[in-house]
């Protein structure tokens, strides 16, 4: 058994929501004030996902020193750092488009990262 | 110089100042609602505001149904701008608004200019506050930032403003760059928070501080700052119930950056010099509900009006604002009006905007957005004329980082007449 608290993000109220759990297996939620409380602590305890944005620098753009990118789609929380880092060793080359893939298949996890700004 | 004696490039209907969120919005709108001939000046040499630096996700969610980025959310308007024949200058400031003249600008190209027009959209947006406005003692070293000049920084010059940092001002700017900072490689100490709930939103504490361990001080303050060159640390301190330092609580902490994310206030230098009247409350201008300032013809949307929480609140007001620029513009703006029933704040609630309602020519719903005094459980947002609740609705929490809204119908304003005022309150379930 074990218990996980976190703040709910679904309101500004932010509940203290209380997970118990027995081998990764949610057997309780408490102190949500809402069914989408629990509803978020459930995944937020079992898979939390994030998005994670930041920059990479581009080559030959003359409007832009740096790009801004994204990951396509959520990837797990623990791996955040680690989408950043393999990010570090990569430049993009004008001219970008939104969308562009910088990155292929982001740390394995079958995301892409992708351009969020356009620079030429 | 007399506005008379500057060289005049053109005539539009409508020229929209500032080519911001806000700006975009009200320009495709003007031309939209029959403005032929609409023009956006921007100082920036480019445009899209403050949406360049906001790399983070979250916005469009009400607008788009989808969570962009803000140069994503910002590229989308530029498109649908860039389809129609709407005028653009970039590194163009505007030194003067001339009611029922127009605008006067300074440009690299053109030199001091000036350009006609009917109808001027003000969406100049909003900046920091900045520390000399704040009063902490304590030496003036390099390595002070406001959090947007960091943002800029970062996400736009890909230079990182330095290594340990402390950031004062838990407004989401600030909790956003605690995070973006910290996946640079540099080491967030804290935030500190003066009040005793922070100023930013609910999933940024989530997803910015507790998700990397960055601890969220709450009812503290910097009451020094070290350093000869360069920062070298800030003395944080507990503040009691009335926002004074506490002798004893004082923390010292090496750093070599404080990032300071402490308020935004509406950009209206510009505003005032038109003789715009301003809401003290919202250092905004005092709007009707076509968002028509207290001068004819002159409009104003987006932060500059009141600062928002979500671009998308912004870009919706700023095309209710554009769209009735245009029709002013082209001469329907000189219907009467009729008489206007006032807005006001009542309980609980610190303003509201509009401050004025027409009933005659409001279309048949108008939003009032306002934002509350305090932290509100199980509640109701209501506006009543006189005794009569004319609208209402409940709220689980009220918080004052949060813009309320509250819809108020065209026919239930019928029975005002007078000076009766609409007041917006905050009040039991």
């Amino acid at each position: 058994m074990e218990r996980q608290t976190l703040t709910c993000i679904r309101c500004p109220r932010g509940c203290q929501v209380t997970v118990t759990l027995d081998d990764g297996e949610v057997l309780a939620v408490a102190g949500n004030g809402c069914p989408r409380g629990e509803a978020y602590a459930r995944k937020e305890v079992t898979a939390p996902a994030r998005v994670v944005t930041t920059t990479v620098p581009v080559d030959g753009s003359d409007g832009w020193a740096v790009v801004s990118v994204k990951t396509a789609g959520d990837v797990p929380k623990a791996l955040v750092r680690s989408v950043v880092s393999e990010l570090a060793n990569v430049r993009a080359k004008a001219p970008v488009r939104i969308g562009d893939v910088v990155l292929a298949n982001v740390c394995g996890t079958g995301v892409d990262v992708v351009a969020t700004r356009n620079a030429t | 110089m007399r506005t008379e004696e500057v060289a005049k490039l053109a005539d539009y209907d409508v020229v929209v100042v500032g080519g911001g969120s806000a700006g975009l919005s009200s320009a495709i709108a003007a031309y939209d609602a029959g403005a032929a001939r609409v023009l956006v000046l921007e100082r920036d040499v480019r445009l899209g505001g403050i949406l360049n630096q906001c790399i983070h996700n979250g916005f469009g969610l009400h607008r788009f149904g989808e969570e962009l980025t803000g140069p994503e959310y910002a590229a989308r308007y530029e498109r649908a701008l860039g389809e129609r024949p709407i005028d653009v200058m970039t590194h163009a400031t505007v030194l003067r608004v001339v009611p029922g003249q127009g605008v006067v600008a300074v440009s690299p190209e053109h030199g001091v200019f000036r350009v006609g027009c009917r109808a001027t959209v003000l969406a100049m947006g909003c900046r920091e506050r900045p520390r000399g406005a704040l009063d902490i003692p304590g030496t003036r070293p390099a390595g002070v930032f406001t959090a947007g000049t960091a943002q800029h920084l970062v996400n736009v010059e890909g230079v990182l403003p330095g290594r340990e940092v402390v950031i004062l001002g838990s407004g989401d700017i600030g909790l956003i760059m605690a995070r973006r900072l910290t996946l640079e490689g540099a080491r967030v100490r804290c935030v500190a928070e003066l009040m005793p709930y922070s100023g930013g939103l609910k999933r940024n504490i989530v997803q910015c501080l507790d998700d990397f361990g960055i601890p969220l001080l709450l009812s503290h303050t910097v009451v020094g700052v070290e350093g000869q060159r360069r920062v070298s640390a800030v003395t944080l301190a507990k503040v009691d119930d009335r926002l004074r330092p506490i002798p004893g609580t004082e923390e010292r902490i090496p750093c070599d950056t404080l990032l300071l994310s402490v308020g935004l206030l509406p950009e209206n230098e510009l505003s005032r010099e038109a003789g715009v009247r301003i809401n003290p409350a919202t250092r905004g201008a005092y709007v009707d509900d076509s968002l028509m300032t207290s001068v004819p013809g002159v409009f104003s949307c987006g932060n500059v009006l009141h600062v928002h929480d979500l671009v998308d609140f912004v870009s919706e007001e700023a095309a209710r604002a554009g769209g009735c620029a245009a029709r002013y513009a082209m001469g329907e703006g000189a219907a009467d009006p009729g008489a206007a029933v006032s807005v006001v704040a009542g309980d609980g609630v610190r303003y509201t905007v509009p401050s004025s309602l027409h009933p005659k020519t409001m279309p048949e719903a108008v939003t009032l957005r306002f934002r509350v005094t305090g932290v509100r459980e199980h509640c109701r947002l209501s506006a009543y004329l006189g005794n009569e609740r004319i609208s209402t609705r409940r709220r689980d929490i009220v918080v004052p980082g949060e813009m309320q809204e509250l819809k108020v119908r065209a026919d239930s304003l019928a029975s005002a007449g007078g000076d009766k005022p609409l007041t917006v309150v905050v009040e039991g379930a």
